[in-house]
């Protein structure tokens, strides 16, 4: 605790009157005048690393070894979706009886990321990937079709 | 002097856009110069129908809309509602799981507290500190994103516990975190503590009794500013908090200069568990045995927490079916908010700004 001795009364006196705990914090922000200490990021000419478990744009994954989809048709992220917004297209293969994927459409623009689509996918068909610039200059440019989803986003790139 | 101005009352809109009401917050006041005569706040410019949302969703689906309310403490919203559903269904999240949670929510508690504390510096005038406490916060959501993909609406857990694993390197950057964070605290307390602006602005604005917290309902910082000890984590301890070591700061007279010191303190006590936390991070499961297709039997439950803000309570209602028959939410916010009517009368119209920046409102949390 503060004491009330003469000495102390003229510290603070002094203190007061020199403004020494306003130099002080002062003193903090010129320390934070380093170059080294410079946390700006200067996007868009230096593009952030973003995690790897980042949820950004959804991906339709294609084998890469024939270029067929992953997906199987199951309708589960469409089921596990909180906000609607997936739309699977199936037609039931007559000769090996399964699910083909015919169209797939997902509205980004009411997509929140919230990643349970993504859980929900048994065969990791549907991903959230780690590309974030997703924005369009239309509000029908945000719902993608299945093309769209297997192709990802092409943002511009802007050089340095 | 004044004898032609007595009488002349002054009806001022502040907001809903006004910069220092942290949102889309409208104060009617009525003034007499430059003293405020009667506040009268106007919510409800967010209100998105949350609880209404929880009605039509499943379980598992509304767990990304909790974290929409109070925004810059998603994780702790996300928590409260887990474990609420977790009580309904009888299932304790593992032992992993509890610790990785208590370890996220005090780093999401640091995050919200350092948003508080730049935002609240500007509003009065101190510039400088926003930029630092931003830089901090930066830290703290580059661990979330690492963890769960996800910056500030987090859906970080699951009902039953987490759906992801800790990723590589997170102790690590957890602790040097803890470590420069002790150091940059104390920065903040050079800009702003003994600062004689600083002083001059919040010693004796808005100055809230302890007879008064307690029958508005106040929680949080504010209640514990008033000189009364209360938090969740020790009265009520939840998800294993009862196994850490930390105290819960007070100061005694109740004024805007407390509430910041008492959170600032929080945040140092914050980073006491994180560290106890870290040394005991169990191995094990981190996802209990839930169904997949969830469907509580009927009943209710009300469950809260230790939110940045103070306390927030679910209360959810089951009739067996798929969805909730109601999700109600108790928003600290909305509660700390109600006492401006009252500690706001009479100070100047530049102190009810002091006043909201210390009270902490997140308006999609008033307004939900």
């Amino acid at each position: 605790m503060e004491t009330t001795s003469p000495m102390s009364g003229i510290w603070l006196a002094i203190k007061r009157f020199f403004l020494l705990d306003l130099l002080e914090g002062l003193w903090v922000t010129f320390r934070a005048q380093r170059t080294s200490q410079i946390v700006t990021e200067q996007y868009p000419k230096e593009r952030p690393k973003v995690a790897e478990r980042y949820r950004g744009a959804p991906r339709l994954n294609i084998n890469p070894e024939n270029g067929e989809t992953l997906c199987i048709g199951c309708d589960l992220c469409a089921k596990a979706c909180p906000e609607n917004l997936i739309v699977v297209g199936t037609v039931r293969n007559k000769e090996t009886r399964r699910l083909d994927l015919t169209t797939f459409t997902y509205d980004l623009s009411r997509c929140m990321f919230c990643g349970l689509c993504e859980d929900a996918c048994p065969v990791d068909a549907l991903e959230l990937t780690q590309d974030f610039e997703m924005a369009s200059y239309s509000r029908e440019g945000l719902i993608w079709d299945r093309q769209m989803l297997e192709e990802g986003p092409r943002p511009t790139h802007y050089k340095s | 002097m004044t004898s032609h101005l007595e009488g002349q009352e002054l009806t001022l809109n502040m907001g809903p856009q006004h910069p220092s009401t942290h949102g889309v917050l409208r104060l009617v006041l009525k003034l007499e110069g430059e003293r405020v005569k009667s506040v009268e706040c106007v919510i409800g410019y967010l209100h998105r129908g949350v609880e209404k949302i929880g009605e039509n969703r499943t379980y598992a689906q509304f767990a990304p809309y909790v974290d929409r309310m109070d925004y810059v403490s998603a994780v702790s919203n996300g928590l409260g509602y887990c474990l609420a559903v977790e009580h309904l269904i009888a299932v304790e999240a593992p032992a992993r799981a509890q610790c990785v949670r208590i370890i996220f929510a005090e780093l999401n508690r640091i995050a919200s507290h350092l948003l508080w504390l730049g935002t609240h510096a500007l509003d009065i005038g101190a510039m400088t500190a926003l930029f630092y406490t931003m830089r901090e916060r930066e830290d703290v959501l580059k661990i979330f994103e690492n963890y769960c993909g996800a910056r500030l609406t987090t859906h970080a857990f699951r009902i039953g516990g987490l759906q992801y694993d800790l990723y590589e390197g997170f102790e690590a950057e957890t602790r040097s975190f803890c470590e420069s964070f002790k150091k940059r605290l104390d920065e903040y307390e050079k800009l702003l503590t003994k600062n004689p602006i600083w002083l001059e602005r919040l010693k004796g604005v808005g100055v809230l009794s302890a007879e008064d917290c307690l029958a508005y309902g106040v929680s949080g910082p504010m209640i514990r500013a008033s000189g009364v000890a209360w938090d969740l984590r020790k009265s009520n301890p939840y998800s294993g908090y009862g196994q850490y070591d930390f105290e819960v700061p007070t100061a005694t007279s109740g004024d805007s200069y407390d509430r910041y010191l008492v959170r600032i303190e929080e945040m140092r006590q914050s980073i006491r568990i994180i560290e106890q936390g870290l040394e005991r991070i169990p191995a094990g499961p981190i996802l209990a045995k839930v169904p997949k297709v969830l469907k509580p039997a009927a009943g209710e439950v009300y469950i809260s927490v230790e939110a940045p803000k103070g306390e927030l309570g679910y209360y959810i209602v089951s009739d067996g079916s798929l969805h909730p028959y109601r999700v109600r939410v108790r928003p600290p916010s909305f509660i700390n908010l109600a006492t401006l009517e009252k500690i706001a009368v009479g100070a100047l119209v530049a102190d009810v700004v002091a006043i909201i920046g210390t009270i902490d409102i997140v308006l999609g949390e008033v307004d939900r």
